[in-house]
């Protein structure tokens, strides 16, 4: 490994030496706020490390090119934005709380080595670092019952779905002899040496640890549960880093080993994305509870960003990239509010912790209806262009069954967001104590939302320079 | 480049007013009123030099008479421009935009006391949406004007409205959502097929005017946008949001609602459908022009059943826009003369029924018209007005909706006898509606005893320039017609 290898993986090397010096600073000293200073700033330093990029293949396992900048740079800033979010969280509620943000730390650099890793290997490696910081941060408040329930329904979830994962990997090595992505797309080109029966089965098997992460139907069903009992700065992390990583990856494997070629491949993944539209959506609708909703609406998103994926070229690479974009900011913001409203005794998930809250914080009402809008795919917003770049992406490619269920299914959408946004605005009766303006408690959250805000507009109104 | 100012003025406006109502609701109210007349005189000056310097005329046949035009590119990986344009048609419109605008806040002045100044917010940017689909010459443009009036529309209603605020709001935004996603892929699949045919990435409408379609693909792509227009207008089978919307919303999201969202649908109608699918919308006009005549009626017969004014006030719209739907696809110039008058006609004497009832139920704190009766005695300025306008919109000579609706009439009948004759027996029956309405609530003896204060100087004020504008209209309607001269005569050759 040389020194320009060295200068090329500077992000992760930030991230990874973060998590040390924060770990490294706990130990010396317990100060809640140190460790979100030394977190913001090592994250901040790998962000800005990610525009003076150089690109180049570091060893087999990982690649640094634009592809990967890109969605280290968008894991970076969601991280940082996550962070920031749970600064006011932890701090009112009981345990110790610098090791959050190390294990924030792990995480991101699982995710970040998942959309660099061009190679069996490291794909493992990053998504088991992932993992296994997710499952301590899910059940981060360790004293409390649903948490606790969450993490192990993931832990035991997930490790099942890895599980499939590495069938999944060890059949393709039966098959083509390589773990590397780009050798693999070369032994399918020639098929010499190809044996589907293997090879399908493989990238099936491979495919379900993705969906898992992803929580595509039929591998959502940890989904609700985990988003319900996690802390809601955790969900926030677990619905943008988490998936994002793995879909820069989903991305990259598929269109660099070739998988998608297969027509049997493209047919089932168009089964996952058509199932995961309606199944979110349908189920969406069901729900009382914001948490739920949320997770419910984040299954039908993946199911979109899988359309765009499914459309492939360059039109559906860069509608999906925007989708993805759009997405964490529209999740991390509708989190945000959920954090920022939740009581020391529990999140606010309830449809009534919101009843009338346009009367008592305004502002907050409005960031909150802005990023159901944008969820919803309603103009102005991110959300809405996001859905035309796949709908145009679409149309281009013909793909007009895969678009005209896309359109109807968020149109079943527009019922649940617009359900959330009519309690946002109901009258509170006049003698209870909603009344009361809440004070502002958290002002560093507050400062995300309405950046998360202004980022939301502005590619809603004008994305031609992104 | 005056046209982009014009809805910057009332989007910034919007915020000003939001801004300041905190420390001064009543500053909030000024400011709004001084975007949208500010609005109303520029628009009114482009007129007015135009007029005078060539003319204006209309382009709905695809010639170029755009008198002032601004042309940016927005987002270019989709060829999407913000193109906005200006001619006889959206001149007008826009006129009415503005003026209807300036009729709403004066007629929230007292009525909105919660929330003043989001209440501005909201107002203002439908106006903005509403002008922006009026100028827009993009189609990417028009659906994103299209859909930003939607959400402060739905929040004015679910917010500000009447008992069942938030039933009517959400039936509201669900109808003209799912059919602005139909416009949507209209638009979309129009802008694929124009690619195919050309290689040109564009949304712009001039282009779009001459893309070749089979017949097939186009009267699947001319009924997407036909059904959004059509949920606006609103046509008969898709009318069930309209009722209620009109009836929970404040008075001012009324005056909007009926006297401009309906007309966006109008405008869309003969803007984009007939142009852009000639052959297809010939082929469907016998469909449309039925469902039209069914409409009148049936608007007609709902409203004489209704005991609630608002709701009575709010079927006579999808009536009247009957006759509208009627004269777009006679298909001669006529007609579309008659449809145009109706548009405008409809927008100010609706809107100005609604002031009334609003003023009625500030003061009476009901809309039944059960509970009234004999009101003349107690509020003979409010009934005077009443009565004016409940006569306009039975369609009486000398007042601008009868020209409207008479043209109509007689351009169907150069078309098919049987529709233009089922189609009079509407403007019979909207005689009793109207007449019952006046009866009802203003003759008679006044046994509920009421007491009430009449108009004062603001509202009166406002109806005295509505009446004056229907009574002009009514009586020298030609300076309209001028307008539409060139168009409404080249109208019928793009059927063809």
């Amino acid at each position: 490994m040389t020194a320009s290898d060295l200068l090329a993986l500077l992000p992760l090397l930030l991230v990874a030496a973060t998590s040390v010096i924060v770990m490294l600073a706990a130990a010396v000293h317990r100060s809640h706020a140190v460790a979100l200073v030394l977190t913001l700033a090592g994250l901040a330093g790998a962000f800005f490390s990610v525009f003076f990029g150089h690109l180049r293949q570091v060893t087999a396992l990982l690649v640094i090119d634009s592809y990967a900048l890109f969605f280290m740079g968008l894991i970076v800033a969601a991280s940082f934005m996550v962070a920031l979010l749970a600064y006011g969280y932890l701090a009112e509620r009981e345990g110790n709380r610098e090791e959050f943000y190390i294990l924030i730390l792990v995480a991101t650099f699982g995710a970040m080595v998942l959309a660099a890793s061009t190679h069996f290997v490291s794909f493992f490696l990053g998504l088991e670092i992932l993992s296994v910081a997710l499952y301590a941060l899910i059940s981060y408040l360790h004293g409390r019952a649903l948490p606790v329930e969450a993490g192990i329904k993931y832990l035991v979830l997930a490790a099942a779905s890895a599980a499939f994962l590495l069938f999944g990997m060890a059949l393709i090595y039966a098959d083509l002899g390589t773990m590397d992505f780009a050798r693999m797309a070369q032994l399918l080109d020639s098929r010499v040496a190809v044996n589907p029966a293997l090879l399908l089965p493989g990238v099936i098997l491979i495919f379900t640890g993705i969906g898992f992460k992803l929580a595509l139907v039929p591998f959502h069903m940890w989904t609700p549960d985990v988003y319900e009992g996690a802390p809601a700065p955790v969900t926030a992390f677990v619905a943008t880093v988490s998936k994002g990583g793995m879909f820069a990856l989903l991305l990259r494997y598929f269109h660099r080993s070739g998988a998608q070629s297969f027509a049997s491949v493209f047919l089932v993944l168009s089964i996952i994305a058509v199932a995961s539209m309606f199944a979110g959506n349908l189920l969406a609708l069901l729900q009382n509870n914001v948490k739920r909703i949320l997770a419910y609406s984040s299954i039908a998103h993946m199911g979109y960003l899988l359309v765009a994926f499914q459309i492939g070229g360059p039109l559906g690479g860069g509608a999906a990239a925007f989708y993805l974009v759009a997405y964490f900011v529209m999740t991390l913001g509708a989190f945000g509010v959920v954090t920022l409203l939740s009581e020391r005794r529990r999140d606010a998930d309830l449809l009534d912790d919101y009843r009338g809250l346009f009367w008592r914080r305004p502002a907050l009402a409005l960031v909150f209806t802005a990023m159901l809008l944008s969820l919803a795919g309603i103009p102005l917003t991110a959300g809405f262009l996001g859905k035309f770049y796949i709908v145009a992406a679409g149309a281009s490619a013909g793909a007009w069954a895969l678009i005209l269920i896309l359109v109807t299914t968020s149109a079943i959408g527009l019922f649940y967001y617009l359900r959330i946004v009519v309690v946002l605005y109901q009258q509170p009766a006049a003698s209870d104590r909603d009344h009361e303006p809440i004070p502002l408690r958290a002002p560093a959250a507050a400062l995300v939302l309405a950046v998360l805000t202004v980022i939301l507009v502005w590619l809603g109104v004008y994305p031609s320079r992104c | 480049m005056i046209l982009f100012w014009l809805i910057v003025v009332l989007l910034a406006g919007g915020v000003l007013a939001w801004l300041v109502a905190r420390t001064n609701p009543l500053l909030c109210r000024w400011i709004s009123l001084a975007a949208i007349s500010l609005d109303f005189v520029l628009v009114l000056g482009l007129g007015v030099r135009n007029f005078k310097a060539s003319g204006i005329q209309v382009s709905v046949t695809g010639t170029n008479n755009w008198f002032e035009q601004v042309d940016w590119s927005w987002i270019p990986q989709f060829g999407i421009h913000f193109h906005l344009a200006m001619d006889g048609l959206s001149l007008l419109l826009v006129l009415l935009t503005m003026f209807l605008g300036i009729a709403s806040v004066l007629a929230s002045w007292t009525e909105i006391t919660t929330g003043v100044g989001f209440f501005h917010f909201n107002l203002l940017w439908i106006l903005a949406g509403i002008t922006g689909v009026f100028l827009a010459l993009d189609l990417f443009l028009f659906y994103f004007a299209w859909e930003l009036m939607q959400v402060p529309m739905y929040f004015l209603i679910a917010i500000w409205g009447h008992e069942r605020r938030i039933y009517a709001a959400v039936k509201f935004f669900l109808f003209t959502q799912l059919s602005g996603l139909l416009m949507l892929i209209a638009i979309l699949a129009l802008y694929f097929a124009h690619y195919r045919g050309t290689g040109v990435y564009t949304f712009e409408y001039a282009d779009l005017l001459h893309t070749t379609l089979d017949p097939h693909t186009a009267l699947w792509i001319m009924l997407g946008f036909f059904i959004a227009f059509a949920v606006k207008l609103p046509m008969v089978p898709f009318h069930t949001w309209l009722a209620d919307a009109h009836t929970q919303a404040p008075t001012a999201g009324s005056i909007i609602l009926a006297g401009l969202l309906l007309k966006t649908g109008a405008y869309g109608l003969i803007r984009s459908v007939v142009p852009l699918f000639p052959g297809a919308a010939r082929e469907f006009a016998p469909v449309a022009m039925t469902l039209a005549v069914v409409g009148i009626l049936y608007g007609a017969i709902l409203a004489f059943g209704q005991t609630d004014l608002k709701r009575l006030v709010a079927y006579t719209s999808i009536s009247h826009l009957g006759f509208v739907l009627l004269g777009v696809f006679a298909a001669n110039a006529l007609a579309l003369q008659g449809a145009l008058m109706t548009m405008i006609c409809h927008g100010i004497s609706t809107g100005a029924l609604f002031i009334v009832v609003g003023a009625m139920q500030q003061r009476m704190h009901t809309r039944q018209i059960d509970a009234m009766g004999g009101l003349w005695a107690t509020i003979p300025r409010l009934s005077g007005a009443a009565l004016f306008f409940a006569l306009a919109s039975l369609g009486l000579p000398g007042l601008g909706d009868f020209i409207g609706e008479f043209l109509v009439l007689m351009g169907t009948y150069q078309v098919n006898i049987a529709m233009a004759a089922v189609a009079a027996v509407g403007v019979l029956t909207a005689t009793f509606y109207a007449l019952r309405f006046v009866q009802r609530a203003f003759q008679g003896p006044n046994s509920q005893e009421w007491h009430l204060p009449d108009l004062v100087v603001r509202e009166g004020l406002l109806l005295g320039v509505m009446m004056a504008l229907l009574l002009w209209l009514g009586l020298y309607p030609q300076p309209v017609f001028r307008l539409f001269a060139q168009a409404a005569n080249q109208f019928p050759a793009i059927w063809r």
